[in-house]
């Protein structure tokens, strides 16, 4: 059982899906579904069992039993930590909703989707848990495979094709680059297990290194959606089907945060110690800009799925400025804020498939007052929008506390206020739309608007007058958990603490190689939460006015019309920069690995 | 002159890596033709091909057959061979995926050119 426990989240699902494979159309739809549904309720308990455990210290899993001898890793490992294990948890749960919420989609394709999201499902647990380099690769490219078929699912329509290439080609580039990086360090130290890469390369800091550093990072940042490497995820989010949007926005852009955060305190932690103000600017600065260039281009769009992609877009920016930090305070933030925001953007999906489901269309300004029979979405829409702003007690307000005290301590507090911004105008864009849709504010813009590509989508289900229990539930108890998992009894310590031991780079290599016992850390003070719940409040009061201002009639219409008007003048280059040009978005991905390359060679040299 | 040379030799797999990853990108970046794209992308993913069996070459060293030959001769890391073998089977399935879509678009959208793609932008 114990043997079997820590590679069961890859193990387990990798063979159902095998096995549905091989059977595909000749079993029951509702024997399929039983058997994806079982494959990821399991995930979710041997990822909680490990987390759980791990709290304790890592659990370090050799495969085949092929120890390290005299302190030289010689297999691949497993190295778990509370993240790592909190991270596949969390991923199998949001498949685990997924599925439950699919009941009723793809009736006649037999079993592939279940296998897709299988294989997706093993390839995420695999890359939360592994401990080795190259692994990290293999799993990201499995991962990123499911996930390219999986957005291209609907391949009836012409959206999808070009969505499911941006993705594809931006996302293989970024591997290739991860590969480079990693092939280079393998030059370097002769090893493949991150403990041991770390523990080779030391303090040194050549050209080499920096190299490795910045293309390893820079491909787990294409999978995050980091501007300038953002342009894919939009286009796939606009077009994968409702259940995999879930997954795409609630856990797979977070997981490149976390592969670069684990790479950063595994690997290069001790050669870029003496350079953690410039490493911590830099990343600083690319997340701002992310949160800003996300929020706006969010509240420009119309189609709902699109525009909750550039919310996630925003959000991620937020995530990368909390690894930032590089702070055990910042980092548990950030580990609730991935859950928190994870939980309300997947229901967010949902209500959005629902109105897809229910109405047969989500561009906003087409729905425009039709959404009186949509009272539930739209009604989950508007608490949903809250937990967006940070309004106490969500888990995302919770992250943010504590990612703004870790901030205020290095003197980065200003940051605070660009997670507020951020939070006001991706919670004022969903409550726009909830405010347009259900009473049919604002004016009919439907005919007005210019050219601007695709604004909606083809339904996916058979559609239908009622929603089925299968698609309301699902977004309630993700909400519900968006709520109560501020409330868990002591969770703000829990996390610090698993910052600390996510960040000890000493502790994880003796641990791995040298089974030496894990430290004990003390539990941080708590901290008030009073100023976080301000800021938290006067976002959502903000967010409310500025969605009001844009929806209702009012004397200061005609300003507020210039206003507007000077903001469509800013956001029209920005939207023509997102062309839907493969070619373009590989431009600038390029541009963008030559700049954070050029910077970080300046500072360290 | 003779190190210079060798010298040379030694990096020149790394070079080229870096030159094919490059040229790569550029034939991406400027394509009109989803197939030709993906060929781009090919030649991107052969830059780590070089990269890594480079990293993993000897001079001198024989294969890494380790049944017929005294203990202690040296032989090429045969790590590397491994990594490259793993790196063609998962990227001979992305390539795949890629061309199949490649396949749909000309059917659906009626263009592999992805100037005529952009259902989607702003």
């Amino acid at each position: 059982m114990n043997n079997f426990l820590p590679a069961s989240p890859v193990a387990v699902p990798l063979t159902v899906a095998a096995l549905l494979a091989a059977v595909n159309q000749h079993i029951p739809r509702r024997l399929a579904d039983a058997a994806a549904f079982a494959a990821s309720a399991w995930c979710v308990f041997a990822c909680l069992v490990l987390m759980v455990r791990s709290s304790h210290g890592l659990i370090v899993y050799w495969m085949g039993g092929w120890q390290p001898r005299s302190g030289a890793a010689i297999g691949i490992s497993l190295a778990i930590d509370p993240f790592g294990a909190g991270a596949a948890a969390f991923a199998s749960f949001l498949v685990l909703v997924a599925f439950i919420f699919s009941a009723h989609y793809f009736d006649s394709i037999g079993t592939l989707f279940h296998v897709l999201m299988l294989a997706f499902l093993a390839a995420m647990c695999g890359f939360s848990l592994t401990g080795d380099m190259f692994n990290l690769f293999v799993f990201f490219e499995l991962m990123s495979a499911a996930a390219f078929a999986l957005c291209g699912y609907k391949t009836e329509e012409s959206g999808p094709i070009q969505g499911a290439l941006n993705f594809a080609i931006t996302n293989t580039i970024g591997a290739f680059m991860a590969l480079s990086g990693i092939g280079l360090l393998y030059g370097r130290t002769g090893a493949l297990n991150m403990a041991q890469i770390g523990k080779s390369l030391g303090q040194t800091h050549d050209g080499l290194v920096v190299v490795a550093f910045v293309m390893i990072t820079c491909g787990f940042l294409v999978k995050a959606a980091v501007v300038p490497f953002h342009f894919w995820l939009a286009d796939a989010h606009a077009v994968a089907p409702t259940p995999v949007c879930v997954l795409f926005s609630g856990i797979m852009v977070e997981l490149g945060i976390y592969a670069v955060a684990r790479v950063y305190w595994t690997i290069f932690h001790g050669a870029l110690a003496q350079f953690e103000a410039q490493t911590r600017a830099i990343f600083v600065t690319l997340g701002v800009l992310t949160a800003i260039v996300g929020a706006f281009m969010c509240f420009a769009q119309r189609h709902i799925k699109r525009l909750l992609a550039y919310s996630t877009i925003s959000h991620t920016g937020l995530m990368l400025v909390a690894f930032a930090m590089l702070a055990h305070g910042a980092l548990g933030g950030l580990a609730l804020y991935v859950v928190g925001h994870g939980l309300l953007k997947g229901a967010l999906f949902l209500s959005a498939g629902m109105l897809l489901h229910h109405l047969g269309s989500i561009d906003e300004l087409k729905l425009r007052g039709k959404g009186r029979e949509a009272i539930h979405s739209v009604g989950l829409m508007l608490f949903l929008a809250l937990g967006l702003a940070g309004v106490p007690p969500y888990g995302t307000f919770m992250g943010e506390a504590l990612i703004d005290s870790a901030a205020e301590k290095l003197h980065y507090s200003w940051v605070s206020y660009i997670f507020m911004l951020a939070g006001i105008i991706t919670a004022a864009a969903v409550l726009r739309v909830a405010g347009r849709i259900y009473f049919g504010w604002g004016e009919d813009l439907d005919r007005s608007q210019q050219d601007e590509g695709e604004t909606d989508e083809g339904r996916e289900t058979s559609g239908g007058q009622d929603i089925p229990a299968t698609m309301f539930v699902p977004t309630l108890v993700l909400l519900a958990l968006g709520f109560a998992i501020s409330f868990i009894p002591g969770i703000r310590g829990e996390v610090q603490l698993a910052g600390m031991r996510f960040m000890d780079q000493a502790a994880y290599q003796q641990q791995v190689l040298e089974h030496a016992a894990p430290p004990q850390y003390k539990v941080p003070p708590e901290e008030s939460l009073v100023p976080g719940m301000i800021r938290g409040i006067v976002a959502t009061i903000l967010a409310f006015l500025v969605a009001g201002l844009v929806l209702l009639p009012h004397p200061l219409r005609h300003g507020i019309e210039d206003f507007s008007g000077g903001v469509s003048f800013v956001l029209r280059p920005l939207r023509i920069l997102h062309s839907g040009h493969m070619g373009d978005y590989v431009a600038w991905l390029t541009a963008g690995v030559a700049v954070i390359g050029g910077l970080f060679a300046w500072f360290i040299h | 002159m003779n190190q210079l040379a060798g010298e040379f030799m030694r990096m020149l797999p790394f070079l080229v890596a870096a030159w094919l990853f490059l040229v790569g990108l550029y034939g991406i970046v400027t394509s009109r033709h989803l197939v030709h794209l993906i060929m781009c992308l090919v030649v991107v993913q052969t830059s780590t091909y070089l990269l890594i069996l480079g990293v993993g070459y000897r001079v001198g060293a024989s294969a890494p057959i380790f049944a017929d030959i005294p203990v202690g001769t040296p032989a090429v890391d045969p790590v590397t061979h491994a990594l490259m073998l793993t790196d063609i089977v998962v990227e001979a399935t992305v390539m795949a995926l890629l061309l199949a879509l490649a396949i749909q678009a000309e059917e659906r959208a009626g263009s592999v050119d992805p100037e005529q793609l952009r259902i989607m932008r702003g």
